[in-house]
């Protein structure tokens, strides 16, 4: 077998083109940094990637990484718990939902962007305002989701539990909490997307400690390499925390099928 | 009680306590500015806010901003709306490129592309085009997925019915794949058009020279709180009034 056909046959494959045009993209990337870009704007991805360890030991940074995680993970574990409250407030009573649910929809609709500098002007410029603007992106989609997985349990489920004679407690542990799992990690994943958006574009608006402090000094200096290495890292963590909140999905979601 | 009575009543109760709830929040508003006595630089007082408001519109000095936010989003989305369906329909013409290229797509669109936004300034400076190639790269994914979604996954028997039937390429398209296709692909673009918008007033509030982002934080920086109250509120507003219209859109567009 010849060298071409096997490599067309691997071709055919999905995952190895996919591969190869991710290859291609950054072949591309290497050619037009090198050679077409002023060296001020772009470096190639060789140079990025060699320069790891330089972004890792420029003075802060480490920090900085370890500060905007610890916003992510704190603003991630705030709006679950405040989602879920929220969410079960408002879902279990059918006049709740009926009274609340246009009025969160109403906030949920608008843009939050709008008021990210009310957040640094009641929680200062430090961690707390991008903890409160990640919470604020992030309870929203716990609610919905919540709110929907109460409302789609069958009511005949209820009442044979209550036929049963289970107590107010017993129903939402055996029948309610298992029923709202694969939505709520749904939920979940929706609220990992907003927490990270929200947390990020207030550490881009103004940040003293965080990432974008870096960024905002990246980009002053002209520094695309130590950028473009910033930025791969925190790529690289979103897509690690959305992928261990999607597998938590799959894996929370599949003991019911309907 | 007729049951149709009895649901009427409930509407009306839940209506009744969505007013008390948004009066409440306004009394207390009200009330924190003028008996608690909360910084005006913390709260400004709702009168004043509202007075401002009435000052804007009557002088009409937002329409700067609101020109420049408005001409950035048409161009953003005109960009996203154009690139998507095209990337998207010549994606979705065969099943090989949908497997290769739908993954790596919703890859990409899993990373929150705000982190880019000091690359695009950095590229674009200060002015609309960074807002503009945000918008368009943000609003792009959406557009282009769903345009995947709509003609990749077609239903083959239509398509095998119109080709034994003497369809040609132009009428299968015309006749089979784009009845199918476009209300997901007009979905796709309500969604990017509201992320458009969003990343477009988050790049300005960010950095930028113009614009109704930059005009919040300009009234921030300045500690005038009772203007950029109300600032924050025309905004609020526009954006209703833009997702109402795209939404109407989208609905007319679905109808048959």
């Amino acid at each position: 077998m010849t060298a071409a056909s096997a490599w067309r046959r691997a071709l055919r494959r999905p995952w190895v083109a996919r591969i190869a045009v991710v290859v291609l993209l950054l072949a591309l990337w290497e050619v037009a940094a090198r050679w077409w870009v002023d060296p001020i704007f772009l470096s190639p991805p060789s140079r990025v990637f060699a320069s790891l360890p330089a972004v890792f030991d420029t003075r802060g940074v480490p920090a900085a990484l370890r500060v905007t995680f610890w916003e992510l993970a704190v603003a991630f574990a705030l709006s679950v718990v405040i989602g879920l409250a929220i969410g079960l407030a408002v879902g279990l009573k059918p006049f709740a939902r009926k009274s609340f649910m246009p009025i969160i929809l109403l906030l949920y609709g608008t843009p939050q962007v709008t008021i990210l500098p009310l957040f640094i002007l009641y929680f200062g410029i430090g961690p707390a305002s991008k903890i409160a603007f990640g919470v604020s992106h992030g309870f929203f989609p716990i609610v919905m989701t919540i709110v929907a997985g109460v409302q789609n349990i069958k009511p005949i489920l209820l009442t044979s539990a209550r036929a049963m004679g289970a107590s107010r407690w017993q129903t939402l542990r055996y029948v309610v909490f298992p029923h709202m799992i694969p939505s709520f990690f749904a939920g979940m994943r929706l609220a990992m997307t907003g927490v990270l958006l929200g947390v990020l574009l207030a550490e881009l608006y103004v940040s003293t400690a965080g990432i974008g402090y870096f960024t905002t000094l990246f980009t002053q200096n002209f520094d695309p390499t130590r950028l473009l290495g910033l930025i791969s890292v925190l790529a690289a963590m979103a897509i690690v925390l959305n992928e261990i909140v999607r597998r938590a999905e799959v894996h929370f979601g599949r003991w019911h099928t309907d | 009680m007729t049951p149709s009575g009895k649901e009427r009543e409930g509407r009306l109760a839940s209506r009744a306590v969505q007013a008390a709830f948004l009066i409440a929040l306004v009394a207390l508003w009200y009330l924190a500015t003028t008996r608690w006595r909360v910084s005006p630089l913390l709260l400004p007082n709702p009168v004043a806010v509202l007075r401002n408001f009435w000052e804007i519109l009557r002088t009409g000095e937002f329409l700067g901003d609101l020109r420049v936010t408005l001409t950035e989003l048409a161009a953003a989305f005109a960009i996203a709306a154009s690139c998507g369906v095209v990337v998207g329909y010549v994606i979705s013409r065969s099943q090989y490129r949908i497997r290769v290229f739908e993954p790596l797509l919703a890859g990409i669109y899993s990373v929150p592309i705000i982190l880019f936004l000091p690359l695009y300034v950095l590229f674009f400076g200060l002015g609309p085009a960074s807002k503009i190639a945000l918008g368009a790269t943000i609003g792009f994914f959406p557009i282009a997925l769903n345009t995947i979604a709509g003609f990749g996954y077609v239903d083959k028997m239509l398509v095998v019915a119109a080709r034994s039937m003497g369809a040609s390429d132009v009428q299968l398209f015309r006749y089979v794949l784009l009845p199918a296709a476009l209300p997901i692909i007009l979905t796709g673009m309500r969604m990017g058009f509201t992320v458009a918008l969003l990343s477009i007033i988050g790049s300005e509030t960010i950095a930028s020279l113009a614009g109704l982002g930059h005009r919040i934080v300009h009234l921030a920086e300045a500690m005038e709180m009772a203007p950029m109250f109300a600032y924050i509120a025309f905004v609020v507003a526009i954006a209703a009034i833009l997702n109402v219209l795209v939404s109407m859109l989208e609905a007319r567009g679905k109808r048959p």
